[in-house]
């Protein structure tokens, strides 16, 4: 029982030492963005925000993904480390969620003139936002850990397959977003400064997803044990 | 597969012969969709806003909300005297215990419809034309989609607290993909366009209802098994 609180330690001080270098790792994408990349011609500093706001969406998109595998995994393992695992990532992904969808508006006030619009991927990002809303309302709402985790595990799995089509159903209406610039057939038509800083920026937003998940798995942990000790 | 179908139907008829019986849900989700086209009717300026660009979203809202009135009663019903216990206890497949459920809800929300498709022609003095067709088809394939996510979910939600305030905000996203299609699809039809332009359509409506009701039958069993 101590053993495990002290396990729970653990996690949650590599969780947070992970956490501390991603959030290092902004400032450094920030220093980058503002003093080293080229200004953009057409939408001056606004597009500076782009270093944030896209590789955000990659980890809201990441964790969305690795939630529903390891739904899946859950339902055929029972492993409640999944579910912790699973939980965690959903609520990192939230917040991800939530930097896309205030950068976003942020950076289209000056550009498209309007906070909000129903661009295809805004409000793809606006119902994974829900989704993942939902899935903490349910988890919330259900007191018995097994029954906890296969219920979400369900809702993991179909939030998962439900996303492209969401995508599909947002993006047949003409977009105002703009095309993709470094993941597209072609070789990336980005200035090789822009691109450094973006790809940086990719790897910082996964390592700060990394380290969220882990510190928050830990807490679950510690949660759990004490839950645990208290029932003995 | 004969006696599957077999089984589902006599699980879909047990919960329309409750129905039949009480006339509780139906009677509150036909009579909701009645106050929410009224609502709308009041609130649109028929001098500034021709009924035929309003008529599409009203009819779509009006068919969601009352969708989900009509669910929620699925597995409410079940709860009282473990009602639940005894149908788990027969000997029937999950798979084919939720084509039953599923279904029944099915059969439920289209009643729902059936009622409040007249009342929005009337109210909204819509001709039809002929839309009609094209726009049962739009009905049948749309509802069946969130009705397969929604039967899940209601099962789910009745296990926990403030069930009836959950299963919307479950549900919700998953009505998106099929509502977004069945709106752009009745605009168009009510616009006196032809079938063969909304075939683009109907065919997502069918990917998605496909896809959802197979996933349901597969995960069913993690839902009511312990």
């Amino acid at each position: 029982m101590t053993a495990d609180l002290a396990s729970a330690r653990r996690v949650m001080i590599r969780g947070a030492v992970l956490t501390v270098l991603g959030l290092l790792g902004v400032g450094l994408v920030m220093v980058l963005a503002l003093a080293y990349t080229p200004e953009e011609i057409n939408q001056g500093l606004a597009q500076k925000i782009f270093y944030i706001h896209a590789p955000s969406a990659w980890a809201a998109m990441l964790s969305v993904v690795l939630t529903g595998l390891a739904s899946m995994l859950y339902l055929w393992l029972h492993d409640p480390r999944i579910d912790r695992f699973a939980a965690s990532s959903a609520e990192v992904g939230s917040i991800f969620c939530g930097v896309v969808l205030t950068t976003g508006p942020i950076w289209g006030k000056p550009i498209w003139g309007t906070w909000w619009t129903w661009d295809g991927r805004l409000t793809l990002t606006l119902f994974l936002f829900f989704l993942l809303l939902g899935y903490h309302t349910l988890r919330a709402a259900i007191r018995e850990p097994f029954e906890r985790g296969r219920f979400s595990a369900v809702l993991g799995i179909m939030g998962m397959v439900l996303v492209p089509f969401i995508h599909l159903s947002v993006y047949l209406w003409r977009g105002l977003h703009p095309m993709p610039i470094v993941l597209k057939p072609s070789a990336p038509s980005l200035d090789p400064q822009m691109l450094r800083t973006l790809l940086i920026s990719f790897g910082v937003m996964t390592l700060l997803y990394v380290g969220f998940v882990t510190l928050r798995y830990g807490i679950q942990l510690a949660h759990d044990a004490r839950e645990a000790a208290d029932a003995s | 597969m004969g006696r599957a179908l077999r089984l589902a139907l006599v699980i879909a008829a047990k919960d329309i012969r409750l129905e039949l019986r009480s006339r509780t849900s139906l009677l509150s989700a036909s009579v909701f969709a009645a106050l929410v086209l009224i609502v709308f009717n009041f609130a649109r300026d028929p001098t500034a806003v021709a009924t035929v660009d309003l008529a599409p979203s009203v009819l779509w809202v009006t068919v969601s909300f009352a969708a989900v009135v009509a669910m929620n009663r699925a597995f409410t019903v079940e709860r009282e005297n473990a009602a639940f216990d005894g149908l788990l206890l027969a000997p029937v497949d999950r798979e084919i215990l939720y084509l039953g459920k599923f279904l029944a809800n099915l059969a439920f929300v289209l009643v729902v419809e059936a009622i409040a498709l007249p009342l929005f022609v009337l109210f909204f003095n819509i001709d039809l034309g002929g839309a009609l067709p094209g726009l049962l088809i739009t009905l049948l394939l749309a509802t069946a989609g969130f009705v397969a996510v929604g039967t899940v979910f209601s099962a789910m939600v009745v296990r926990t607290r403030f069930a009836e305030l959950m299963l919307p905000i479950l549900l919700l996203p998953f009505m998106v993909p099929p509502l977004i299609f069945a709106v752009k699809i009745s605009v168009l039809l009510l616009a006196g366009r032809p079938l063969s332009e909304v075939a683009e359509g109907l065919r997502f409506l069918a990917i998605y209802d496909v896809v959802f009701v197979t996933l349901s039958v597969l995960l069913f069993s993690a839902v009511v098994d312990e």
